[in-house]
């Protein structure tokens, strides 16, 4: 992940649902929100000129509460919703360009999704729904059953192939719905609230699954969420949508320490602060090492307590994975780590 | 303050012309085109006869075997494959088989008449919202309009005879197919299209591989009474010439023959009964995956 290179650029979308769109848009780009458009057009504002880059290989969060425009906004990457006005280049081609035939195609060989209620073929057994996306395109049963197994195996679902949907427990369907998108290879993952309808435990243990996998695979996922925990936990960055307009786009820790406004802090207000940041987040860089003891730049505030408590006058010195030393925590920097920042933004309104 | 009291009507003459008008244009109509339309239906005509002389022709025991395969094809039922045989033994016994052989004939042609064209419409009309708004009130007129009436241009088409009798036949029975594909392809779950459409299935792909089989349990329904539908129609057509069981209830009414409208009204129930349950069962097996979630 040292070399950051992008896949897909969303450059200026724009959705408005309704009649009329191309007015709607006037008013858009000239500043009217999402409530005075409803007043005043009778049309929805969607994505209000989201500016986006995914990089490759990391999996990119988009949060937000509903209504604010994510499942809008990933349904425009394969193009099941189709935009009013913008651009989506996947590499050098813009998606939005496609004909019906090179979209199809698209579709079948770059881009697989996960939908939020599985959105299973319950007609079909295990084993036809996730050996679906191959099917489609025409390849030989003997290699897509050969290749669904492999997948099923890889969710840990063996000996379900020849059962229904409607058989499984709901964490297994999604398991079913994770493999049949991980079947065709595609090399972007669209996950819509994947995990969202599943009871706690069973969407932590699948958060490990697609970590798990992800360590393996190095797929570029979008992942839908309106969990910040979940974000916290698997996002590569993590993307903030308030009716249709991006907020911020940063790092997870960013996110936590310099929230940009009050939408953002309200959001992070209730993280339990100990458990998420991070070492590297709340120390002061240094080169010089200090009298404490050595610790990972990526270990968490709670963690780094446990170890000065012991000998809390004592700065710990904080190491990156080459081993270097970048920083140094003293008792200051893990009371400031604790504290709720102020948003940086000035109030919004309404 | 007449017109207040007295609904306004047009003048007598007026309307006398008026209907005459539509009388003569569709004589006209009929004498100039009933030839063609005529011979534009006579492969139905030919497939029509071939199957009633098939069935009346096939020694009964035949007949009853395959009937009885079918329905265990379609029920896997004891029970239901009994019921068949006990009917179709007292049917032969009572002295109904050749009319019973004519009526099933017709039924079977009508129903493969109008699944043939009511699947295909019904599929339209999912697709298109337009075709629907068109579609929708035809289906109308065809359920309510009384089946008389429109006896009346189709005998003066084609005449009387078996194949006017198969198109009245087929016009009062093809709504259910058409509206319950129609409903059952609307009724797709949208999140599952979704995932079709997600992993690149085209148009024909998305059909006939998440649509229809999805759907098949309402089509499914459709058929089922389309099937009831004809056979209750079969009474009326054979005031136009449609041979079966339909006739000696005619003339059972006209005589006032209580025990031979009887016989011949409990053979088209009973008929009816099989019918209905073999092709629910039938449908109801094609939905097993639906049945059997543990929990």
């Amino acid at each position: 992940m040292n070399k950051k290179e992008i896949l897909i650029k969303i450059n200026q979308l724009y959705k408005i649902f309704g009649k009329d769109t191309s007015h709607a848009l006037e008013l858009v780009k000239n500043g009217m929100n999402k409530d005075e458009l409803l007043e005043k057009s009778n049309c929805v504002l969607g994505l209000n000129n989201i500016n986006l880059n995914i990089n490759k290989g990391q999996i990119q969060v988009i949060m937000g509460l509903s209504g604010s425009g994510k499942s809008t906004l990933i349904r425009h990457l394969n193009r099941l919703i189709e935009p009013t006005s913008g651009e989506i280049f996947f590499n050098d081609t813009n998606i939005l360009d496609l004909s019906i035939k090179e979209l199809t195609q698209f579709r079948q060989n770059h881009m697989s999704m996960v939908f939020q209620k599985f959105a299973l073929f319950p007609h079909k057994t295990i084993l036809q729904n996730v050996g679906y996306g191959l099917a489609i395109q025409g390849i030989s049963k003997d290699v897509w059953t050969e290749k669904s197994v492999k997948w099923i195996n890889r969710v840990g679902l063996d000996g379900y192939e020849s059962y229904f949907p409607g058989q499984l427990s709901g964490g297994m369907q999604q398991r079913v719905g994770l493999a049949r998108a991980l079947a065709t290879d595609a090399e972007i993952l669209l996950m819509d609230e994947a995990f969202s309808a599943l009871d706690p435990l069973i969407r932590s243990e699948m958060q490990n699954i697609l970590l798990d996998l992800q360590n393996e695979l190095h797929k570029t996922i979008i992942f839908i969420t309106h969990d910040l925990d979940e974000a916290l936990k698997i996002g590569d960055r993590i993307a903030i949508l308030r009716d249709g307009s991006m907020i911020q786009d940063s790092g997870p820790q960013n996110i936590i320490m310099n929230p940009k406004d009050d939408y953002v802090s309200d959001f992070i207000k209730d993280i339990n602060r100990a458990r998420v940041i991070q070492a590297k987040s709340i120390m002061s860089p240094t080169n010089t090492k200090s009298s404490g003891p050595v610790i990972s730049d990526k270990m968490v505030l709670e963690d780094i307590l446990q170890i000065m408590s012991d000998a809390p006058s004592k700065p710990v010195t904080v190491k990156n994975v080459e081993g270097k030393v970048i920083g140094k925590i003293a008792m200051p920097n893990l009371i400031e780590g604790m504290k709720r920042p102020k948003s940086q933004g000035t109030n919004i309104t309404g | 303050m007449d017109w207040f009291f007295e609904f306004p009507e047009m003048e007598r003459s007026g309307l006398r012309d008026f209907k005459k008008a539509i009388d003569f244009a569709f004589r006209d109509f009929s004498r100039s085109y009933g030839e063609g339309i005529e011979s534009f239906f006579e492969p139905l005509l030919m497939f029509l006869v071939w199957f009633e002389k098939l069935f009346i022709h096939t020694p009964w025991p035949i007949i009853i075997a395959g009937i009885l395969l079918l329905a265990w094809f379609g029920s896997r039922s004891i029970p239901i494959l009994i019921g068949t045989l006990v009917s179709f033994l007292l049917i032969g016994y009572f002295g109904m088989w050749e009319d019973t052989m004519s009526t099933l004939a017709i039924i079977l042609v009508s129903t493969i008449l109008c699944i043939s064209i009511g699947i295909p419409t019904g599929i339209a009309m999912a697709r298109s919202d337009r075709v629907q708004t068109i579609v929708v009130p035809v289906l109308d007129v065809m359920q309510t309009i009384p089946s008389f009436v429109y006896l009346i241009p189709v005998v003066m088409l084609l005449g009387i005879g078996k194949v006017p009798g198969l198109i009245a036949v087929c016009i009062y029975a093809i709504p259910p197919v058409v509206r319950l594909t129609n409903l059952g392809i609307r009724l797709v779950d949208k999140a599952v299209l979704e995932a079709a459409d997600s992993f690149g299935a085209n148009y024909w792909q998305k059909l006939f591989g998440v649509q229809m089989p999805l759907a098949l349990p309402t089509i499914f329904a459709g058929i089922n009474q389309t099937i009831m539908m004809a056979l209750a129609m079969v009474v009326i057509a054979s005031m136009i010439g449609v041979k079966g069981l339909g006739l000696p209830v005619l003339r059972a009414v006209s005589n006032q023959y209580l025990a031979l409208g009887l016989m011949n009204g409990l053979a088209i129930v009973v008929l009816a009964i099989i019918f209905d349950r073999v092709t629910q069962k039938f449908g109801l097996r094609m939905q097993k995956y639906r049945k059997e979630i543990k929990d």
